[in-house]
């Protein structure tokens, strides 16, 4: 890497919530005093070593930390170049990254004495973790679901309602995730008084986005001392898919002031980016404000918001993490894509070299593993975020392989 | 200044009655049919006019002024055609003062220094950007003020004494109070809790207030502006649009009139 242009990509946001130009607290006046609210408590929370011991226990005995990190060897055997790891956050309690950033939220929510939490979900993964962390904690919980991902993703929302938590469909405009956090905002618009919104993603007003890095940074912590452990230094290179961009930004954030670790971030292209048919923000998508932020859109010239594409129903988001659009900007990340096909080879292939099943999330940041992999040399250490395991994603698979289940 | 705003709520006053400001989604249901809708709103009582500009994702927003914004925009609406309306208005009347409403990402996209220049010739008085708070104004609501172009700002049962100087600091024409907290056409507002914030709030500002959503009847419309400046009519109007049209969408005879005549009667509750 050339010369950085600033002395560290890790102090962002600012005190108004912007990395560069991007984030910010673009909402309506009624959530403002709110935002206010939760920065402050956020601020505390974080100052207060009896809530990270709190946090760190809940992590520790009830999501499962820490997540190993796994050399992949039938994988780069078969690839032929660079020795992979994958950071194994399916193996989360839930079966995904999700989790680490509720327990999070929860336990400031009820630190802050709200009873009633509200959050939007596109897979499911989300939705899961919170109705999970409100079960254990006795909290009202209400998803926001768009009525299309309820359709593809039902095992996800029977679990959640085994969990006790009550399912909303978004019926509004493309009745996907990013309805679905339409949603969850007018929710919490009508409910100021008792209601936390536990977002999913590095996205929204801040301080959500510097909120759920922080709760996720642990994935890159723990990779950290796990590759110091295992090889005794740094890994080379950090490859993680990118929706709104949570697992990314959790593996990436503790890495971005090494300059010898080169970092990729994989958006879903969908059936192209020559085609509409993609989720791509960053590579085909402009800046512009959405959902309380600043950041690379899917958009029309006219600034009207247009659906996002993907196999994957937790990468069809129009938007991506302000951080990650700054990272961008920056030159610090490097913003690819893989497409559906690709990903559903990728998501084979670790079936049945690895004996994981992979959700189709990751599959998009191991089909460009598969693709840069062989073209390292053989000691050069590359971690790939496994973020979550493909069980919710069999019917999908099922469904496009033409099998009846 | 333009001086349509500060005049209108002038004129009112000496007349002893508060504003009627009337909300309809520009290009809803097209762009001829909204046309006739604004020109004959005044006459049907209107002392104001907002301009919804429509957006795909427009979250403070309920169902119905959802379904007027995917209308306007099925039909082909965009910023240039909102813009376009607005100087077709202005052609005919010179007084009614006109304010956008709307969502910054299309302002945004449009880009803030052009959209300002085109909606200062097209006649426009006010903008309302319900996602740019206070802690946004370098964004379009101090270059709005050089242009003098009203910034109208949102306040809510949520601005208490210590938010509201924050929130009034670069407001002019006059303060939207958001009567019921939610989504504009869901609940009807508490007239005693509005009543009481709306005198809280005039400790904080000289400007008029207006009182919006949920606000459906000539009764409610008559209640609220016991206390306040004026009252804004929004969802009620929309969904007098959207029970008009065909099963297709298409306009009616009965579009246009359905709206001015919903405007005619609850402007007689304003004038009593």
């Amino acid at each position: 890497m050339t010369k950085p242009l600033v002395n560290s990509f890790r102090t962002g946001p600012d005190e108004k919530g912007l990395f560069g130009i991007y984030g910010g607290r673009f909402v309506a006046e009624t959530l403002m005093p709110l935002i206010l609210e939760l920065e402050q408590a956020y601020k505390d929370a974080k100052a207060d070593p009896s809530f990270q011991a709190e946090l760190d226990s809940f992590l520790e005995h009830y999501v499962g930390r820490p997540s190993p990190l796994y050399f992949a060897e039938r994988l780069t055997e078969h690839l032929g170049g660079a020795k992979i790891y994958f950071k194994r956050d399916e193996l989360n309690h839930t079966g995904a990254h999700k989790i680490n950033n509720v327990m999070g939220q929860i336990l400031l929510a009820r630190r802050m004495g709200k009873k009633r939490i509200i959050a939007e979900t596109g897979a499911g993964q989300h939705g899961v973790a919170t109705a999970t962390a409100c079960a254990r904690f006795g909290l009202e919980c209400i998803v926001y679901m768009g009525e299309v991902d309820i359709e593809r993703q039902k095992p996800n929302v029977f679990r959640m309602k085994l969990l006790g938590a009550e399912v909303v469909p978004a019926l509004s405009g493309s009745r996907t995730l990013k309805d679905a956090l339409n949603e969850a905002l007018r929710d919490w618009v009508a409910n100021v008084e008792d209601t936390f919104y536990c977002i999913g993603t590095v996205a929204g007003p801040h301080p959500y986005p510097e909120m759920v890095r922080d709760f996720q940074s642990i994935i890159g912590v723990e990779t950290r001392r796990q590759m110091q452990a295992r090889e005794g230094r740094l890994p080379d290179s950090l490859v993680a898919a990118i929706g709104g961009g949570s697992n990314a930004m959790g593996l990436f954030h503790p890495f971005l002031d090494d300059a010898s670790v080169e970092i990729i971030g994989v958006e879903a292209a969908g059936l192209g980016l020559r085609t509409k048919k993609h989720a791509a923000s960053i590579t085909g998508g402009r800046p512009g404000i959405l959902h309380g932020n600043r950041t690379y859109l899917l958009m029309d010239d006219d600034g009207q918001i247009t659906e996002g594409h993907s196999i994957s129903a937790g990468l069809d988001y129009p938007g991506i993490g302000p951080e990650h659009s700054w990272l961008h900007d920056m030159k610090r990340v490097e913003y690819v894509s893989a497409t559906d096909k690709e990903a559903l080879e990728a998501f084979q292939l670790c079936c049945k070299l690895e004996g994981i099943i992979p959700a189709l999330e990751p599959s998009h940041a191991l089909a460009h593993v598969m693709k840069i992999a062989p073209t390292k040399p053989k000691d050069h250490l590359m971690v790939m975020n496994m973020c979550g395991r493909g069980d919710k994603d069999i019917f999908t698979v099922a469904d496009i392989l033409g099998v009846t289940l | 200044m333009s001086g349509r705003i500060e005049k209108c709520f002038a004129g009112l006053k000496e007349q002893g009655r508060a504003a009627l400001v009337t909300f309809v989604t520009a290009g809803d249901p097209d762009y001829e049919t909204s046309l006739k809708i604004i020109q004959g709103l005044p006459k049907a009582g209107a002392d104001i006019i907002e301009f919804g500009m429509p957006f795909t994702d427009p979250m403070a927003d309920g169902p119905a002024i959802q379904a007027a914004g995917l209308r306007a925009l099925r039909a082909g609406q965009t910023m240039k055609k909102t813009l376009k309306l607005v100087k077709a208005f202005r052609a005919g009347d010179k007084e009614t003062p006109v304010v956008l409403m709307g969502y910054y990402n299309p302002i945004y996209v449009y880009g803030v220094e052009k959209f300002l220049t085109d909606a200062k010739v097209a006649g426009v008085d006010g903008l309302i950007v319900v996602d740019l708070p206070p802690e946004e104004d370098d964004e379009l609501c101090l270059p709005a003020m050089k242009m003098d172009i009203n910034f109208i700002r949102l306040a809510t049962p949520t601005t208490d004494d210590n938010r509201a100087p924050v929130v009034f600091k670069n407001t002019s024409g006059f303060v939207y109070y958001v009567s019921v907290l939610g989504i504009t056409g869901t609940k009807a507002p508490d007239l005693k809790s509005v009543q009481k914030n709306v005198n809280r709030l005039r400790r904080h500002t000289k400007l008029p207030i207006a009182v919006g959503f949920g606000v459906k009847s000539a009764e409610q419309a008559r209640a609220i502006t016991r206390s306040a400046d004026g009252v804004v009519v929004g969802s009620a109007l929309v969904s007098a649009v959207g029970n008009s049209l065909t099963k297709a969408g298409k306009p009616t005879s009965k579009t246009v009139k359905a709206v001015h005549s919903l405007v005619s009667e609850i402007a007689s509750g304003v004038r009593s």
